[in-house]
């Protein structure tokens, strides 16, 4: 009973805070809302058991949407209140790829079979993530991590050479 | 939902936990006026008052507002800082009571301080004021610096202690600190606290070379809210480091509770003192040193962690 409100006071706030994302006039506003939607779904895991992936997702979504909201800001330039603007591009095709998706995904609820369920969760979900992750799928893990980090190094040093700070006779002479 | 040896209170004692913490806190900010009193050669009575009457006066101080604010992602900037720190204290126990015995109140913990780095930079886009913003962006590129040593730091008792739960590190403190053995992630995660909760050598973010930064453009309860909230985290930051390097309950004579107290407020008092040594560093000189010095060092003590764990069997 308790589980079925929390279930579905989290998915009105995820759903109504992804609807501002787009109803939204500012970059903050949207970011932030997104942000929401996200914490709402993580928390929403919590009720599947899966306390360590729950959280995590909370962290994860926070951190990076404050670390979006600088570069929507930086790219998108506007004070929200003195300069409105709107939040959606492209509408007809994202409408279209939004609601095809939708049906897809909504005939697969109602038209698959459910699957019978095979064996038991682990006693300790957390162990078992983290096994599944360092054991069998480590070999993948360890190289996907350095790829996605040396990526996101290569793409700054490409993007800014020079640093803020870095090589600048001003900046040496005053120091 | 319960993964060690507390005991988990109901949520009726919530109320009770929230005073607490605003009391340590409270306490925090009158040693600090007491501190700031003495070193400018006044008697130290007249310090320690300075946060009641900071509050009363800001408490009948008229808000004032800035022109096209942001008002809803101001409040939410302003308001969450209290909020979260006491979701944080939702999983450090008191003696041997605990709200929240949350299987991964370690990475509870971490999810909270990040959502730190949301609100300040909220607080500081909310005003529409300059100074306010940069204010804003400086404690992000803090967060940068601070976070992946913060986040190691806690990684280390967690490793020693074989579990994400806060009441087993504690457990596995009986006869030694983790803070013995560990001194580096020790020190680091009080460096973070210091961090997440603005005070130097990380207070750009408030520098008094931005006129108060993200505090620039508050005024009246909003300030209160803010000055509170960054207390408040600290005090929480304090608890969390007892009951995760400092043994939390554990201790002779004194009863369990009463040693969680003793150790949090003797760790912000130290804190706080640290806070008025050191000087404000620039953001962009904290970035490399985190990641250069920091970050290596903790990584190391992370290695030493999980090869006496594996020597140990």
């Amino acid at each position: 009973m308790v589980d079925d409100i929390v279930f579905w006071g989290l998915a009105v706030v995820a759903v109504a805070s992804g609807i501002a994302v787009f109803r939204v006039d500012s970059m903050a506003r949207a970011t932030y809302a997104l942000a929401v939607s996200f914490v709402a779904v993580g928390l929403a895991l919590l009720l599947f058991g899966l306390d360590y992936l729950g959280v995590v997702v909370v962290l994860m979504m926070v951190m990076e949407m404050a670390i979006m909201a600088i570069y929507m800001i930086m790219f998108m330039g506007m004070n929200p209140a003195l300069m409105p603007m709107s939040m959606v591009h492209g509408k007809r095709t994202s409408l279209a790829v939004a609601g095809l998706t939708f049906a897809v995904l909504a005939a697969g609820i109602l038209l698959v079979d459910w699957p019978e369920r095979r064996g038991a969760p682990a006693a300790d979900l957390t162990l078992a993530v983290g096994r599944a992750v360092m054991g069998g799928k480590m070999l993948v893990m360890m190289t996907v991590s350095a790829v996605l980090f040396a990526t996101i190094v290569s793409a700054l040093v490409l993007a800014l050479p020079r640093g803020r700070y870095d090589d600048d006779p001003a900046d040496e002479a005053a120091s | 939902m319960t993964g060690s040896s507390l005991t988990q209170v109901s949520a009726a004692w919530v109320p009770l936990a929230a005073v607490l913490l605003l009391a340590v806190a409270a306490a925090g900010a009158a040693f600090d006026g007491a501190v700031a009193a003495r070193a400018e050669g006044r008697p130290w009575q007249h310090g320690a008052g300075v946060p009641v009457a900071e509050t009363a006066r800001l408490l009948r101080q008229r808000r004032r507002r800035t022109v096209a604010a942001d008002r809803p992602l101001e409040l939410v900037g302003t308001g969450g800082l209290v909020v979260v720190a006491l979701l944080m204290v939702v999983v450090v126990p008191l003696g041997r009571w605990t709200l929240g015995d949350l299987p991964v109140g370690i990475v509870w913990f971490n999810a909270m301080d990040v959502v730190v780095w949301a609100l300040v930079w909220l607080a500081g886009w909310g005003p529409n004021s300059a100074h306010a913003l940069v204010g804003g962006y400086r404690f992000l590129a803090q967060a940068l610096a601070y976070e992946l040593p913060l986040m190691f730091a806690i990684t280390a008792p967690a490793v020693a202690a074989g579990s994400l739960a806060v009441g087993d590190v504690v457990a596995a403190q009986e006869g030694l600190w983790f803070a013995v053995w560990m001194p580096v992630a020790f020190l680091v995660f009080c460096g973070a606290v210091l961090a997440f909760s603005v005070r130097a050598p990380f207070s750009a973010p408030a520098g008094t070379d931005l006129a108060g930064g993200v505090l620039a453009d508050s005024s009246g309860i909003d300030r209160w809210l803010l000055l509170a909230g960054r207390w408040a985290l600290m005090a929480a930051g304090s608890a969390f480091a007892v009951a995760v390097f400092l043994g939390g309950g554990h201790g002779p004579l004194l009863p369990a509770w009463l040693w969680s107290l003793v150790k949090t407020a003797a760790l912000l008092a130290a804190l706080v003192w640290v806070r008025r040594r050191l000087p404000t560093v620039r953001p962009d000189r904290l970035l490399p040193f985190g990641w250069v010095v920091v970050l290596p060092l903790v990584l190391l003590q992370l290695l030493v962690v999980a090869v006496v764990v594996v020597g140990r069997g």
